[in-house]
């Protein structure tokens, strides 16, 4: 009897032990939609995090979390787990990344692309892709010869209808006669569809391939097809060196540390962070030779003028597709128009799923 | 819209390239099936294939030994299977389910040093046909030599369970395992060669997509599709034909609905998302109304612990 008790007392002190040196030390977790091997959009805000574990901060990631009510579950595991700070890092994320931040008010969220903040202990942070975006828009539209621009589309989103509107107006404007088609697939995340989808769409005359899902597949199928395409997310040249003209990078690991550091000294406070080419969340990989110097330079000024706010992406006069002006002439689209965005442009074929 | 006849022919070829990987993983399945184990484990077998290949194609650079490799890999997470439900008698959904889930982790493992490697060019075969015969060329020439197998294998299959002795032996064992036993046959190797099997074709498929449909590792990249093929088998009543018939309609219908967007055809985008699940199972229960015909591929024993006293 003797015996067990003592057993019994080490294994509880072991366990306050546990606990307790659990509580003591800073901890970070992270959500992640798809796996850290994606090369693309998981794969970015891994490498933050490795960022973060370098700044000598501890982290833990969870990867491949559905969006929907196991998010909430996987987010709560980690709020119960002791860590003090959450990135939550898809949009879908954003109700369960709330409805947990109210049970936990000692523990701070950050989500990612959303835009609720119902609490003071979330944050919300994205990155403005659509300036990567016009960039690539003004690419396709003088590299392409069918005057057809092939887009991927993940999910009908403001995100990602900002970055097909964003493309657009930037191809149209060294273009007129531009079309994009759009083929929507509803996963982030399926290399097998996203390459059909590159199919469709090259098999329907597009020789611009552009993508909005976060696997290598599409470019290599441009690859293949002898069509130029761009990389989404990280650097994706490796995959197809000669059709890819650049990938738009997401760089979050300034972010990262930085908030990171904040929660772990007390400061952090609630923002609602939306950085660019200026602060470098966005990114572009070098630029393919293959497009000749002259457009290189083009690109290159046009990347400058973005980042100082000499241009904008949205600037008027634009119009949606039945043709009611949206942004008046002279003026720029301000940053609520652009997060709530739910309508295409003028020449941007067919309509956004409901 | 321009549809010419090569552009047609492109298509289809395109179509019946997106369902090799169901053809095969079903057939495989399809067999282990009929001698009554159900294995839930298809996808995890699949994506074990597909690193497996990748991985092997990566170290030896050699595609003949990277299929090969992909089929034994598949064959040796199904033979963790096998021990299990047949020799310790588990649950056949349960350790499925846990092979499945095992192999998806395992995979993601052994594959990140394989991220990022760009894949290699797959030989093709009758490459200059292609080009000259107009409509057959594109649909029947100019594929790899796994898309000519996955194409023959239901009709091998439904020569082997119809018409020769062994297959007669695995619907024996598959309907009633205590009868074959009687009458002598070895339930349990019969059982154990049908799920090997099973496994070695669901890595062929895996590996179909790694090596050949989209040449790269990337995790999780079967994405669902072995959950598709044990639908198949069951929507096509465990008859291998109608399984070809699901898998062409199942990939036809994801291609097609592709173009249908990229051509601005203004039907509901979720609608055509949906649309393969729904025709695939429609056509597939229209083809496979005869009951009396069911009832006879309708393997009885299937997912039943079979237990032979000594």
């Amino acid at each position: 009897m003797y015996k067990y008790f003592l057993r019994l007392l080490a294994s509880v002190l072991l366990l306050l032990g546990f606990s307790m040196s659990a509580n003591a030390e800073f901890k970070v977790g992270f959500v992640y939609v798809g796996p850290t091997g994606d090369h693309g959009w998981t794969y970015q805000h891994d490498e933050g995090r490795k960022a973060v574990e370098a700044a000598g901060i501890k982290t833990t990631y969870v990867e491949s979390v559905p969006e929907g009510a196991d998010a909430e579950r996987v987010i709560r595991q980690l709020a119960q787990s002791g860590h003090d700070l959450i990135f939550t890092t898809s949009f879908g994320y954003m109700d369960p990344t709330n409805k947990v931040a109210k049970d936990f008010p000692n523990v701070k969220f950050e989500h990612a692309t959303g835009y609720k903040r119902e609490h003071s202990n979330v944050s919300t942070y994205s990155a403005r892709f659509y300036e990567g975006r016009t960039l690539l828009g003004h690419m396709a539209g003088k590299m392409t010869k069918t005057n057809v621009i092939g887009y991927i589309a993940s999910f009908p989103i403001p995100e990602v209808i900002r970055g097909i509107n964003a493309m657009t107006l930037a191809a149209q404007k060294v273009n007129p006669n531009i079309k994009t088609k759009i083929v929507w697939v509803f996963t982030w995340y399926d290399p097998g569809k996203e390459s059909e989808a590159a199919q469709a769409l090259i098999d329907q005359g597009a020789d611009i391939i552009m993508q909005h899902t976060d696997s290598t597949a599409p470019v290599q199928v441009a690859e293949k097809a002898g069509v130029w395409s761009f990389g989404q997310a990280s650097d994706m040249q490796r995959f197809a060196p000669k059709s890819i003209l650049t990938s738009i990078i997401d760089d979050w690991a300034p972010y990262y540390v930085e908030r990171s550091i904040a929660a772990r000294d007390g400061t952090w406070k609630q923002q609602n962070t939306w950085h660019g080419l200026k602060e470098g969340m966005v990114a572009m990989a070098p630029y393919n030779s293959a497009m000749g110097s002259g457009l290189v330079k083009e690109v290159e000024k046009l990347q400058k003028d973005l980042a100082s706010g000499k241009a904008h992406s949205f600037t008027g006069p634009i119009y949606d597709q039945k043709g009611n002006l949206l942004v008046a002439e002279g003026k720029v689209a301000d940053d609520g128009m652009l997060a709530g965005m739910s309508v295409y442009v003028k020449g941007v074929e067919g309509d956004i799923p409901k | 819209m321009n549809i010419d006849i090569n552009f047609l022919g492109i298509l289809i070829g395109a179509i019946m390239a997106s369902s090799v990987p169901l053809i095969l993983a079903a057939s495989g399945e399809l067999i282990t099936e009929r001698s009554g184990v159900l294995n839930l484990g298809v996808e995890g077998m699949m994506i074990i294939g597909a690193i497996s290949g990748f991985a092997l194609m990566v170290i030896t650079d050699n595609l003949f030994l990277a299929i090969i490799g992909s089929m034994l890999s598949g064959l040796l997470l199904s033979l963790i299977f096998g021990f299990l439900t047949q020799s310790l008698l588990t649950n056949h959904v349960a350790t499925g389910l846990a092979l499945t889930i095992f192999g998806i982790g395992l995979s993601a493992m052994i594959g990140k040093d394989f991220v990022g490697i760009p894949g290699k060019e797959f030989p093709l075969l009758f490459v200059n046909l292609k080009e000259v015969i107009p409509l057959f060329g594109p649909i029947f020439f100019g594929h790899s030599i796994v898309f000519y197998f996955a194409f023959l294998l239901p009709f091998g299959t439904n020569y082997f369970l119809k018409k020769t002795k062994i297959g007669l032996i695995v619907r024996a064992v598959g309907d009633s395992p205590i009868s074959a036993a009687n009458q002598g046959i070895n339930v349990l190797l019969v059982r154990y060669c049908c799920i090997l099997y099973g496994g070695a074709m669901c890595g062929l498929g895996g590996a179909y997509l790694s090596l050949i449909y989209t040449p790269q590792w990337i995790e999780n990249m079967t994405a669902g599709r072995g959950w598709i093929a044990l639908a198949l088998v069951v929507f096509a009543t465990w008859s291998p034909l109608k399984v070809l018939v699901g898998a062409i309609i199942f990939g036809g219908i994801t291609i097609l609905q592709l173009h249908m967007q990229a051509m601005g055809i203004r039907i509901p985008v979720q609608f055509l998302s949906a649309l393969p699940y729904i025709m695939t199972i429609v056509v597939l229960v229209i083809i496979s109304r005869d009951s009396r015909k069911i009832k006879l591929n309708t393997p009885t024993s299937l997912g039943q612990i079979f237990y032979k006293e000594k």
